[in-house]
């Protein structure tokens, strides 16, 4: 293709993509993010009904009297969500008394429950983008979960099977096995999209069993830890592959949170202000404009679900480096699928997915100790999701539940094929 | 009416292209290759492999053991697989091709337990009786997929359906006593599933593989939150009374045939039932005429005044009933209780099973067969010592359905307009 032809479609690129991408930053903050919170909101407020509805010192309560009943059941939902809310933020009174006293050690134990959400935010981060970078790119990569383990599978690896390197070389190395490892898993479907059309969605869901299999194979098989009983568990990765926690244990908090704040601002310069983003996009959003552009849509499928495999290796490798620190079957409470949830919620841009994160990650965490104080199962929390998943998908569902007025301009649409092979 | 339906049936019936051929050919003789000189070439050659040809505890339909001589027995499947694959490359076997394929595949498997049962001996028998009901919730899968899926609509939250319909029938079961109670119990529950499906992806217009996804995230969460809540602590909620095997008079006595498909369970009946009436009605009535216009070319339907919407939710909500049906075998049917994630991926493979399948309910229910054999293989080879890892084996399903996607094995026809919300102008 010559050069002067490919200008050309950049020039029709940017007029195509003119219209819309202004009108886009005028809309109020607020207004964009009507729908996630009030999505949010409702997704809280059906858990709470959840949790009234299986209490069954609330149906004693009810059998009594009617405002005994309802009295027990706000007070079943109060102490569920306090629990909720001081294990995932902390106690505002022992952080402010902890602050004013100054003892660093009771300030740390104060700030941990918060410090944990962050921790259990970041492979929710990496995943997310993940999604994101694939729906951007008008892909659904449902694969998230299956390129997580082979990522973590990959960094564990690298991290216990190599030795006598330095820790700033063995470490980024491990880290980077992992990402690796996922792109690899994400190649695989992109590549059969662009050269066969075999649809992304079925082979990326193939590609988590092959991978949960297949790690499965690889922990109680090659990768088992001497002595564990053909227990599916790997050995302990070497000291210096680990992503350092900065506090001493309990508190887990660690590097890998701002590596994944520096990888959303990458992907975010990636996908905005780079051509390739805005090819990445127009493909995404407008396919048939694209390969009038004289854009090759092949390229883009297979580098787009590369680097979101990548991402989601980098959500898998970041746990076993930095919190885990060896690989057991257990690794992901569901990162991949929640992920799903959470792009959407950040429409899909890398600000709104932390934001998502740290929203989904406080929430697991803060589940954990509902479960203790209330005894609620902590499956409530994927309840939640999918309830706020499914507001945020039609939200037409939430404008008339709150009277909301339509958006006078069409709400831009996702833009995902059929899998019948033609797009 | 019949000439418009065979026009439709036509369209998948799609020419073998030259590199196809030639690579069908090469596969084939890989195969004969591979049974030579690894399965035939390891086995010493006085050994024998005795299968057994009555599965345990079955004393209807009996009949003798098989003693093959395991090197020669090797050496036969090999040379038919080379003939196969030479004719191919040479010639070709046009409309057979897949017919010939699977020919090939087979040999590979009975190759394969010959090799890895030399010496020894083998239920084949109780592994085929284990694979139909192994294939069960994967072809009843399927069949939900095929029901949707011929009417527009993408569904990937077979899976979930079925979970939370296994759950439902158990505790249903487990509190009427009744597993005909928990069979429609479970169905309930799942047709509910499908109806938010249906609700979202046609009236809200969601993108169909992302309400899908809302299915399978809420299903997961809501039984394992009622399991761990309710059925971990109060027994009589989670044991429910199986549906027991049921002896077809006469049928049942047919040696090998017999046990296997005769003298099972009500699911395996209502499997083969399903088939038929899901067979016939796609292709032969107006009903399936129009179900099939509708994801092929909905604009068109609606012009010849099919209602493209009722039609469509009619697909979904019929999904949603088989799904129902797969989800309770687990409970009902084979375990007995309620564990959590007891579907373990199943409603995934039954996907797989579909487009394997070519969305044709008898390919479907061929796929669930050969997939539950390739589950059946695994469990049993770890109890011969066998060195392949079982993972391997379940893994195959998966592999197969992305062989087939990428058109390796000849392309698959999806229904055209799948996956497209209907808007009428």
């Amino acid at each position: 293709m010559s050069e002067e032809k490919k200008d050309l479609g950049q020039e029709i690129l940017k007029e195509i993509n003119k219209g819309p991408l202004k009108t886009e930053n005028k809309k109020p903050f607020l207004g964009k993010a009507a729908i996630p919170l009030l999505a949010i909101i409702t997704g809280l407020i059906i858990g709470a009904l959840m949790i009234a509805i299986t209490s069954q010192s609330v149906y004693a309560a009810f059998g009594e009297s009617i405002g005994k009943g309802f009295s027990t059941a706000f007070a079943e939902i109060g102490t569920a969500y306090k629990a909720l809310f001081s294990g995932a933020i902390g106690d505002p009174i022992r952080m402010i008394e902890a602050v004013r006293l100054g003892d660093a050690k009771e300030i740390r134990q104060a700030f941990n429950p918060f410090l944990e959400s962050l921790v259990q935010a970041t492979p929710y981060i990496f995943a997310g983008l993940a999604v994101a970078l694939g729906f951007r790119s008008g892909l659904f990569n449902i694969g998230v979960e299956g390129q997580l383990f082979i990522g973590a599978a990959c960094a564990t690896f690298a991290g216990y099977a190599v030795t006598g390197l330095p820790a700033w070389i063995h470490m980024p190395l491990a880290f980077l096995a992992g990402a690796l490892g996922g792109a690899l898993w994400g190649f695989v479907p992109g590549i059969l999209k662009a050269k066969t059309g075999g649809h992304e969605v079925i082979n990326t869901i193939m590609m988590n069993w092959i991978a949960f299999r297949l790690t499965e194979w690889l922990l109680s098989g090659p990768m088992t830890r001497p002595g564990s009983g053909g227990m599916p568990l790997s050995p302990i990765i070497q000291k210096t592959a680990e992503i350092p926690q900065f506090f001493q244990s309990p508190i887990r908090f660690h590097l890998g949170f701002f590596i994944a704040l520096a990888v959303a601002y990458l992907i975010w310069w990636l996908l905005f202000k780079t051509t390739w983003g805005l090819n990445l996009r127009t493909v995404g959003t407008n396919p048939r404009a694209a390969r009038y552009a004289g854009l090759s849509t092949t390229r883009s499928i297979v580098v787009a679900m590369s680097l979101s495999g990548a991402l989601a290796g980098m959500a898998g490798a970041v746990q076993v480096l930095a919190v885990n620190r060896s690989m057991a079957l257990g690794l992901s409470s569901g990162y991949g699928y929640d992920s799903i949830a959470l792009a959407l919620i950040g429409n899909n841009h890398p600000v709104g997915v932390v934001l998502a994160s740290l929203l989904f990650g406080t929430l697991r965490n803060g589940a954990t100790r509902m479960m203790v104080v209330s005894s609620i199962p902590i499956d409530i929390v994927d309840v939640i999701q999918a309830i706020i998943l499914m507001f945020v998908a039609a939200p037409a569902i939430i404008r008339s539940v709150y009277h909301l007025r339509k958006p006078k301009q069409e709400e831009q649409q996702l833009f995902l094929s059929g899998w019948g092979g033609q797009s | 009416m019949t000439a418009n339906s065979q026009r439709i049936e036509h369209k998948h019936v799609a020419e073998i292209s030259s590199t196809r051929k030639i690579a069908t050919g090469i596969v084939e003789i890989l195969i004969g290759l591979l049974i030579f000189f690894v399965f035939a070439a390891k086995t010493t050659g006085e050994v024998l492999t005795k299968f057994v040809m009555t599965p345990g505890g079955i004393d209807q339909g009996k009949m003798a053991d098989w003693i093959l001589p395991s090197k020669i027995t090797l050496i036969v499947l090999a040379v038919l697989s080379l003939v196969i694959g030479i004719y191919q490359l040479i010639k070709g076997f046009g409309k057979w091709t897949n017919l010939m394929v699977g020919i090939c595949a087979l040999c590979l498997i009975f190759g394969f337990l010959v090799w890895q049962a030399a010496g020894k001996q083998l239920n084949l028998a109780g592994m085929l009786s284990s694979a139909v009901l192994l294939a069960v919730p994967l072809t009843l899968g399927a069949f939900s997929g095929i029901l949707a899926e011929r009417s527009g609509i993408v569904n990937i939250s077979i899976e979930g359906m079925m979970l939370m319909s296994s759950m439902v029938a158990a505790i249903v079961g487990s509190v009427t006593k009744s597993p005909w109670l928990g069979l429609l119990g479970g169905i309930a529950s799942s047709v509910i599933l499908a109806l938010i499906l249906g609700v979202l992806s046609i009236k809200y217009k969601v993108v169909q593989t992302i309400s899908g996804t809302v299915i399978n995230i809420f299903s997961a969460g809501m039984t394992a939150f009622i399991s761990q809540k309710f059925l971990q602590h109060i027994e009589g909620l989670n044991n429910p009374k199986l549906f027991t095997r049921i002896p077809l008079p006469g049928l049942a006595d047919i040696p090998l045939l017999g046990p296997i498909l005769f003298n099972q369970n009500i699911f395996v009946y209502l499997m083969f039932v399903i088939l038929i009436v899901l067979q016939l009605a796609l292709f032969q009535t107006r009903w399936g005429l129009r179900l099939r216009s509708v994801g092929e070319h909905p604009k068109a339907a609606d012009t010849l005044g099919i209602n493209v919407i009722r039609t469509r939710y009619m697909g979904v909500i019929l999904s949603g009933l088989v799904a129902g049906i797969a989800g309770a075998f687990f409970t009902l049917g084979s375990v007995g209780r309620f564990d959590e994630g007891m579907t373990a991926g199943k409603g995934f493979i039954g996907l797989a099973a579909m487009i394997f399948g070519n969305w044709m309910p008898i390919g479907a229910i061929g796929a669930g067969m050969l997939f539950g054999f390739a589950d059946a293989i695994g469990s049993k080879l770890s109890l011969l010592g066998s060195a392949i890892p079982p993972q391997f084996m379940a893994m195959a399903p998966y592999l197969i359905t992305m062989i087939v996607l990428a058109g390796f094995i000849g392309k698959g026809q999806a229904p055209a307009a799948e996956g497209e919300p209907y808007e009428k102008e």
